[in-house]
């Protein structure tokens, strides 16, 4: 039988986003002077030109089904000049020449059930990964706690009521593939994997899993005669890290895997040189469908950073000013142990001098 | 699709409710509005799937291996632990598609990307991925290899998966932002595609990220999430109009001024005069963007424009998170020729570190373990103070070397001037 002739790709890679952008944009490229920020969820650009160009933000599932794309592309030809753009958290933005257009195109976002916000100082759209519905290692659904989260950001989604911006995360699983946040919610397994030693031998490149394990907790060993893996659970960081390569070591647990909270990541140099974030709450419930105790005490923490940040201060600023004993007073969360890092150099985050906040 | 053939979602309903937008409710659409049986049957099941992860609190689908002819990478594949269940998702895989740089789109492009995923895959798509993808989740292995010979044939092409350099991300920058102080949508096309055969067939130690943002607030994330971040910066004064400073000290008054501006510098670089002018002290400005971002109508980046590169970030697997490292503290992107220059920076970083990585070793990871001066020595780039927060703390270092070493920087800080000087 012939051989059926295969198509051979076109390695063109990224392709050119001029073909694809607002026309004033192309016009002025690198040759932009100012903007302001007219109302919450809109932003005005001027040119050295003298041309402006408004932009409209709107939050959306992120998971989008084709008629919802096509609903937001029929919006953006009756409005926008046809073009659009995602922004690194999946809102799409509409750019108009017309500032007339602008509040005809938020009524009709608005009616079509998407949410006109996310810029300047507001809460912005929660980055997140892919979860149940997609990834092969998660520990939770980071759509649906994203969905769960923002019905109770909304306002602070649509409004900027913020000291700065504020950038949730979450994710799935602890490689977090979310990444960094002002507040990021991401999964935290508490027991080391359960090996299935019946398929290890076969699913599994035993040496790579070995050298995966970040403290060396995991060797090579025999179950019923057979060539297997085994965990120190002594050593055993319960991080999940072995997983991806060998899935006969399930880290997941409908009752042990946990949720965690953290605080502080930044990523822009404004201040201070980008951060990480910080480990603040643990132990939380992976609760499905709307995960309620998880986005309380993000709640909390988000009120307390509104009182009582200073202007333009982002949760890393605020908490670098007021303290970490004060962070923990004012939003009621218990430090533990489990709070002081023991990871390589951990030495370097300990309180080496008499400053005290009592 | 009749009512008994739909899978009971009671706890996904759950996620229809409340006023944010509910990606259950796209999926539903799918499965009861949409025209073609195959579409609205893997909707279905998908459902199915979710609802059952939601119960039992687990996740069930598994890795493989898939890819479309010629290419080593790209396709997530995805295989349903409970196919038996949910046979019409049981392969659901995910193909991350490079985007546009920037992620400009017009609506023509889009409707014909929905109009061929609709025919070939679930008809589920998110604009973008954590790395930067359009990520077009739920194609059949078959179908894999015809949505990408479809969507290939008009100008887009699969992005990275494995051990690979990944696909891209640069901000929106001279497109629409006054604070860009680099061609991003030039750098970002002019590095990833000197590398698409590394983006299609993975055979590096691990993953390998390019993101470039336009100026040192970094709305890409770039120096924590990726190998190689490129930024935006200047090396001249910040251009500051004082008619317009002042009419802002005017609006706002002088304590805000102070207290949100002036106290804020990281290197109390800025100084408020007694006429309200503004005074600063550019020598010791770290260009960390604070001031402009909050006065944009009046204070603007210098004209000397160019881009920093930092080298080593990536996320916590295995050893950590680790920021990237400054290495090159300031470089042109005039001419061509200075381009050229940063891709073979980029030749230098990737063949070093496929030398020397280990296996599933991330580039910041290597740096760690050999040591950042072994790291340059190995991409022939010269140490630089602006590299370190400081020098080193300890003194068990052999360092026989030093008057050697002494020479060398006076030697290249003579050409350095002597270059300047023409």
């Amino acid at each position: 039988m012939a051989k059926r002739e295969m198509r051979k790709a076109i390695e063109t890679g990224c392709p050119d986003g001029f073909q694809y952008m607002h026309p004033l944009m192309v016009k002025n490229f690198g040759q932009w002077k100012t903007h302001d920020h007219p109302r919450p969820g809109v932003l005005r650009h001027i040119a050295k030109s003298g041309d402006a160009i408004w932009t409209v933000r709107a939050g959306t599932q992120r998971i989008l089904d084709v008629f919802t794309l096509r609903q937001l592309c029929d919006i953006g030809d009756r409005y926008a000049d046809g073009r659009v753009r995602f922004t690194i958290r999946s809102n799409i933005e509409y750019m108009l020449a017309d500032e007339e257009k602008v509040s005809p195109l938020i009524t009709a976002l608005e009616t079509a059930g998407f949410v006109v916000g996310g810029t300047g100082n507001s809460v912005a759209m929660i980055s997140h990964t892919q979860g149940w519905l997609h990834c092969d290692i998660p520990g939770t659904d980071a759509s649906g706690v994203v969905k769960a989260m923002m019905d109770e950001l909304i306002d602070e989604f649509k409004n900027c009521n913020m000291p700065n911006r504020v950038h949730i995360t979450t994710s799935c699983c602890q490689i977090n593939c979310g990444g960094q946040g002002d507040i990021a919610i991401n999964v935290q397994h508490t027991k080391p994997p359960r090996i299935n030693h019946d398929l290890v031998a076969n699913v599994c490149e035993r040496p790579s899993v070995v050298a995966r394990c970040p403290v060396a907790a995991i060797r090579p060993a025999q179950v019923n005669g057979k060539p297997t893996l085994e965990v120190d659970e002594k050593k055993c960081i319960c991080c999940g890290a072995c997983y991806p390569p060998c899935p006969p070591m399930q880290i997941n647990d409908p009752e042990h895997t946990k949720l965690a909270i953290w605080v502080g990541g930044n990523h822009s140099n404004a201040r201070s040189k980008p951060s990480f974030q910080k480990l603040v709450a643990s132990g939380i419930p992976n609760n499905p469908p709307r995960w309620p105790e998880a986005t309380a005490i993000v709640k909390r923490i988000l009120r307390c950073y509104k009182e009582d940040a200073r202007d333009w201060e982002r949760v890393n600023d605020w908490i670098d000013r007021i303290g970490w004993p004060r962070f923990f007073e004012l939003t009621g969360l218990p430090f533990t142990k489990y709070h002081i890092d023991n990871w390589r150099g951990a030495r370097k985050s300990l309180n080496a001098s008499s400053y005290v906040r009592i | 699709m009749s009512d008994e053939k739909k899978h009971a979602t009671p706890m996904l309903d759950e996620l229809e409710n409340g006023p944010w937008p509910s990606f259950v409710s796209g999926i539903k659409n799918l499965r009861d509005g949409h025209p073609s049986g195959r579409v609205s049957d893997m909707a279905n099941d998908l459902l199915g799937q979710l609802e059952h992860s939601y119960e039992t609190r687990k996740g069930y689908w598994k890795g493989g291996t898939v890819s479309v002819y010629g290419y080593g990478g790209g396709i997530i594949p995805r295989f349903s632990e409970v196919g038996q269940q949910f046979p019409e998702s049981k392969e659901f895989h995910t193909l991350r598609v490079q985007p546009p740089a920037g992620h400009h789109y017009s609506t023509d492009i889009l409707r014909q990307l929905a109009d061929s995923w609709e025919k070939w895959g679930s008809g589920l798509v998110t604009f973008h991925g954590q790395t930067g993808n359009i990520m077009f989740i739920g194609a059949t292995t078959e179908n894999t290899q015809h949505f990408f010979d479809e969507i290939n044939d008009y100008g887009f092409d699969l992005g990275g998966a494995g051990p690979c350099v990944r696909t891209s991300q640069s901000c929106v920058g001279s497109a629409r932002c006054e604070q860009s102080c680099a061609n991003e949508h030039k750098i970002h096309r002019m590095l990833v595609n000197n590398f698409t055969d590394d983006v299609h067939r993975p055979a590096l130690p691990y993953k390998f990220k390019f993101k470039i943002s336009g100026c040192p607030n970094d709305c890409m994330n770039a120096i924590e999430r990726s190998d190689f971040a490129v930024i935006g910066t200047w090396r001249d004064e910040i251009v500051v109009e004082q008619d317009q400073w002042k009419k802002y000290v005017d609006e706002k008054g002088r304590q805000h001024v102070i207290d949100n501006i002036i106290t804020r510098c990281p290197t109390n670089c800025m100084s408020l005069k007694n006429d309200d002018t503004l005074q600063i002290d550019d020598r010791n400005c770290v260009k960390c963007m604070h001031c402009l971002n909050v006065v944009p109508s009046a204070l603007s980046p210098g004209e000397d424009r160019g881009v920093s590169v930092l080298i080593g970030g990536k996320r916590t697997l295995k050893i950590g998170d680790l920021m990237g490292t400054m290495v090159v503290p300031f470089m042109k992107l005039d001419t061509e020729a200075d381009y050229e220059r940063l891709v073979e920076l980029a030749e230098s970083a990737i063949d070093f570190w496929a030398e020397n990585g280990l296996e599933h070793e991330r580039c910041g990871e290597m740096i760690e373990r050999i040591g950042l001066v072994n790291f340059l020595d190995g991409i022939g780039v010269e140490v630089d103070p602006n590299m370190i927060d400081h020098p080193r703390e300890s003194s068990y270092v052999r360092m026989d070397g030093w008057d050697e070493e002494a020479i060398k920087w006076f030697e290249d800080k003579r050409d350095q001037s002597l270059a300047a000087a023409g």
